[in-house]
């Protein structure tokens, strides 16, 4: 289809769908004035039931654990597909051994910004492990606490040395631990089936409100998903850059 | 005034598509895509919201302050992940398309055509 054809085509279909979607969010509650019971019956249990203070987490970990554990999978598969998409060609060579790709640098890139690039690695390492450990009590959790995690080492990209981060992070360490989070995800779950006789519910003493080991088996979780959140977007983010600046041959050249 | 986070959602979903639909780079289509689906998490966000109501962190508040829904957030990260999923996975596949046909224009794509 030619791009006239598809504007043409939008220019008749997008009026409708906006007609549609403005009708359809009428329907809405309007903003501010939402009455779902189910919200307001989780926030009322969950902090007695499991002592989390955070409740975004303890949905996550706890009512919807099962759900969770395909979000993660989902990110494993992803991750993997991205890695199938990338891996070498046929034709394809690959220039680690080349010499000036060591001192990769971006254009631009002073001496200021790389020294501070350096400094952000344990800044960003640090908040990342406090954003996974807090998931329970403060907003954050394995998701975004594995996010911030893998930036950590990227700032070594900014740093101008990319074979540096390769070396720090190579890939069967980023796809072993991207696999430990899974498994220990779905072994937590386990223990679960085992000791509590459910699958994915809490078998841990749930400790007292508002400590960092509290929340039952909410930090185990966190951490499980960390591991694999980072593990999987290192390895994403790796593998495009990979793409960039170390895969020579094909068409490309 | 009580409907404005739903009709600027409604405005990024359209101006996302729009954006996917005219686009002449696949980069610049898969990010129209990201800007479609940050229409959804403000539908999410905004139903779930309530007037007066604090952040759904029980510490340090009395224990009968009105809440926001939490299960609408809970959504919001699931989809934030799938966003970030689906973009890795659309990016690698324009990477493969520019190495095999020389060009990230969606019209030029010989495989494409037709």
């Amino acid at each position: 289809m030619s791009r006239r054809v598809r504007l043409g085509l939008f220019a008749v279909a997008g009026p409708g769908l906006l007609a549609v979607l403005l009708i359809g969010l009428h329907g809405l509650p309007a903003f501010g004035d939402y009455h779902g019971v189910y919200g307001l019956l989780v926030s009322r249990i969950e902090p007695s039931a499991r002592h989390a203070t955070d409740i975004v987490t303890a949905l996550n970990f706890d009512l919807r654990a099962f759900d969770t554990l395909g979000e993660e999978f989902i990110l494993f598969a992803s991750a993997a597909g991205v890695a199938l998409l990338l891996r070498r060609m046929r034709d394809e060579a690959s220039v680690e051994r080349a010499s000036g790709i060591e001192d990769h640098r971006f254009a631009g890139a002073s001496d200021a910004l790389r020294l501070a690039s350096l400094a952000l690695v344990p800044l960003l390492v640090a908040l990342g492990g406090y954003v996974v450990l807090h998931g329970q009590l403060t907003p954050g959790g394995g998701f975004q606490g594995g996010v911030v995690l893998a930036a950590g080492p990227m700032a070594i990209l900014l740093a101008g040395r990319y074979l540096a981060l390769k070396r720090i992070a190579p890939q069967w360490a980023l796809e072993a631990l991207e696999a430990l989070g899974a498994a220990s995800y779905a072994l937590i779950g386990l223990g679960g089936l085992i000791f509590a006789g459910v699958y994915l519910k809490n078998f841990l003493p749930l400790g007292t409100q508002g400590t960092l080991l509290s929340a039952g088996m909410m930090p185990l979780n966190s951490v499980a998903v960390g591991l694999e959140v980072t593990g999987a977007f290192l390895l994403t983010w790796t593998e495009f850059l990979d793409q960039d600046l170390l895969v020579r041959g094909g068409d490309r050249t | 005034m009580s409907y404005l986070p739903y009709a600027v959602a409604a405005w990024l979903f359209m101006i996302g598509l729009w954006g996917v639909v005219s686009s002449t780079h696949l980069v610049r289509t898969v990010l129209s895509l990201t800007v479609v689906q940050s229409a959804t998490y403000l539908v999410l966000l905004g139903v779930g919201y309530r007037t007066g109501a604090k952040a759904p962190i029980v510490a340090d508040i009395p224990t009968k302050s009105k809440l926001v829904d939490p299960v609408v957030q809970v959504l919001v990260l699931t989809d934030v992940v799938i966003e970030a999923t689906v973009t890795a996975l659309l990016l690698a596949l324009v990477v493969q398309a520019h190495k095999r046909f020389g060009s990230v224009d969606p019209a030029r794509l010989r495989a494409l055509r037709h």
